[in-house]
């Protein structure tokens, strides 16, 4: 569960301010599909790095899951992005020289999970992506579809509340980008809370709720019946 | 994250820029290898001078004829002042002490000595059965002088390696009389050879009964006594007591000079110290060179990985996590580093060894613990800079680039 309260982001280029964020106000209730969308420099990117707790507002109150986040040390947030968030990026951002596997592994690994654990998550999380045969392979043997896979195991080992994807199909053919369409959606029905910005109308459409941002404010905020 | 993590994972990335770490090896193990070959090179020259006095004896007082006014050398007489000379008596009577162990009294001079129609002229040490332990040396063949009254002038006589190979080639010697000057000794014994010890060539030279010697020369003078002390301690007290005997056989006179080869040694030893450490101090700026190359190539190394580091935050890792695996990569890297500069250094230790036999190469534990020390240090150190700045790094910029 999401609350944002009169947030705030100004960006100084220059000696000018960029308002990238104005006055959002937001809730976004457990287990829900809400895309975002909106022209270029409207403030998707960084509305979506606010809610991942990888940038701070600068006015304004985020409650996630009830807790106050904005006033936390890195230390705290770092152990929220930990446990209760995944990114899927656009360019996948895998590790170029950790395989597969230890690219799932990654998470766990800083959070100190056991290795028999650990083990049997990314088996099971291949699993899930039907890429298992693609373990052992660096990111540069594997196609934009297996990479964005692999990103999405990695987000979702952790078992997190919260996925954020920030046009995870922007760099993907139509037919791999479906299928990364359909294993988010899946994972959302199992139960995760899904937030994806996308240039593609199409993908918006998919979602139960629509964001449509302009110039750092939500113009509309429309839910499927 | 768990420590195996850590290392796994930073291990990783240095095999992950393989041009990088071997850069980073090459300069820490240099830097190490060359203040262990230094250190052990002062080191070594602290330890031959040490050992070029400790051959000449240990705990020794010498006891000289003549009022010097500075320790050492030989005395320098006043005008006038005929020094009295010290005699057997002197040396007989210092044996009450119960802070001496040993002691022998010493006349040198060179004389004739032949055999079978070969004749040198060799220096001849005239002394007792005590100079044997004082001296340190050893019997190749045969035995000492005899432990005999000191004033017996026994027709005995101990050879140097050179001297007996000189006179006898390959014969038999022990046994055999060589006529020394106008009297003939028996050969009981041979020096094994020590080599050269502050110039004294322990195979040139030929040993009789300080009895004989005097009657030789006709002198009933002594040129040194040699005394040596029951401890380190002691010596103090045994110069008092020296002196103080002397000057009761002299009627009151103070007519000796007291020298300690542990004074000299001492000081020697403090400066050969001194010398070790700058040496050393100069090879740490070597590590300080490599410290700073290594920071310079984690600053690289920060600004290739800004992608990857921005990844981790955003999967959770506080900016202390990435301190630390930036911090554990350097410390892998200095102690692979300072291993390669042990091998590195201690190859060369065996070198120059091999090629300066004389050289008492060796080094110290303590060096060992200072290279590896100051390598870590260094390399902690100078990536401290880059890791902070690594965790520093925006996440929201490190992944917005491709
Ligand atoms: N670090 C920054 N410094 C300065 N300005 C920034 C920074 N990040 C974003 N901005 C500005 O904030 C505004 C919103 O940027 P944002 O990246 O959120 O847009 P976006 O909707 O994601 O655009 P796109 O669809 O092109 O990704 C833009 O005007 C951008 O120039
Ligand atoms: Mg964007």
């Amino acid at each position: 569960m999401i609350t944002l309260e009169n947030i705030q982001r100004i960006f100084l280029v220059g000696d000018q301010k960029v308002h990238a964020l104005r006055d959002i106000n937001l809730h976004i209730n457990a287990g829900e599909y809400l895309s975002i969308m909106g022209p270029s420099g409207s403030g998707k990117s960084t509305l979506l790095n606010l809610l991942g707790l990888l940038d701070r507002p600068d006015a304004g109150r985020y409650r996630l899951d009830g807790q106050d986040v904005t006033t936390l040390s890195d230390k705290q947030q770092a152990r929220l992005r930990r446990e209760r968030i995944g990114f899927v990026f656009q360019f996948f951002h895998l590790v170029p020289r950790l395989t597969a596997a230890q690219n799932i592994e990654l998470p766990m690994m800083l959070a100190g999970l056991p290795v028999d654990e650990r083990q049997l998550r990314v088996r099971q999380a291949l699993e899930d992506m039907g890429i298992t045969d693609r373990a052992d392979h660096r990111p540069d043997q594997l196609s934009g579809g297996q990479r964005q896979r692999v990103a999405i195991a990695r987000a979702t080992v952790m078992q997190p509340g919260l996925l954020l994807a920030d046009e995870p199909t922007g760099n993907l053919d139509r037919a791999s980008g479906k299928d990364v369409v359909d294993i988010l959606e899946t994972l959302q029905r199992h139960g995760i809370t899904l937030i994806v910005v996308t240039h593609d109308p199409e993908l918006g459409e998919r979602a139960q709720r629509h964001l449509h941002m302009v110039d750092g404010a939500i113009i509309t905020d429309t839910a499927k019946p | 994250m768990k420590t195996i993590d850590i290392a796994r994972y930073s291990l990783g990335s240095l095999n992950g820029a393989r041009s990088r770490t071997a850069l980073m090896l090459l300069a820490m193990s240099i830097g190490v290898a060359s203040v262990l070959v230094l250190t052990s090179l002062g080191e070594a020259a602290r330890r031959y001078v040490s050992g070029e006095f400790a051959s000449l004896g240990t705990n020794l007082v010498i006891v000289l004829p003549g009022r010097t006014e500075t320790a050492g050398g030989e005395p320098s007489m006043l005008i006038g002042d005929t020094p009295r000379a010290l005699t057997l008596g002197d040396a007989q009577a210092l044996l009450r002490s119960s802070l001496i162990r040993h002691v022998a009294p010493l006349n040198i001079g060179s004389a004739p000595v032949s055999y079978g129609g070969l004749e040198r002229d060799i220096p001849i040490w005239g002394s007792t059965a005590e100079l044997l332990e004082i001296r340190h040396w050893k019997m190749g063949l045969g035995r000492f002088l005899p432990k005999t009254e000191w004033d017996r002038a026994s027709p005995v006589c101990v050879l140097g390696q050179k001297v007996r190979k000189e006179l006898f080639g390959n014969q038999p010697v022990l046994g055999e009389w060589v006529r020394i000057g106008d009297r003939r000794f028996r050969v009981i014994g041979i020096l094994e050879s020590a080599g050269e010890s502050l110039g004294v060539a322990v195979e040139d030279m030929v040993i009789v009964p300080v009895a004989s010697i005097q009657r030789l020369f006709n002198t009933s003078s002594l040129f040194r006594i040699l005394v040596e002390a029951r401890s380190r301690e002691a010596i103090p007290r045994v110069i008092e007591h020296i002196t103080h005997t002397i000057r009761e056989r002299h009627q009151g006179e103070e007519d000796i000079t007291v020298i300690t080869q542990d004074a000299v040694l001492a000081t020697f030893d403090n400066i050969l110290q001194a010398l070790t450490l700058t040496v050393a101090g100069i090879a740490a700026i070597s590590l300080g060179v490599a410290g700073i190359l290594i920071m310079n190539v984690m600053l690289v190394a920060v600004a290739q990985r800004t992608t990857e580091i921005g990844l981790l935050k955003a999967l959770g890792a506080p900016e202390q996590q990435i301190v630390n695996l930036f911090l554990a990569e350097a410390a892998l890297l200095s102690l692979l580093g300072a291993g390669l500069g042990l091998v590195i250094g201690q190859v060369g230790n065996g070198l120059i060894g091999y090629f300066y036999p004389d050289l008492p190469m060796g080094t110290p534990l303590w060096a060992f613990a200072a290279a590896i020390g100051v390598a870590l240090g260094t390399g902690l150190l100078f990536s401290l800079l880059p890791a902070r700045r690594a965790a520093r790094l925006d996440p929201v910029q490190a992944l917005a680039r491709r």
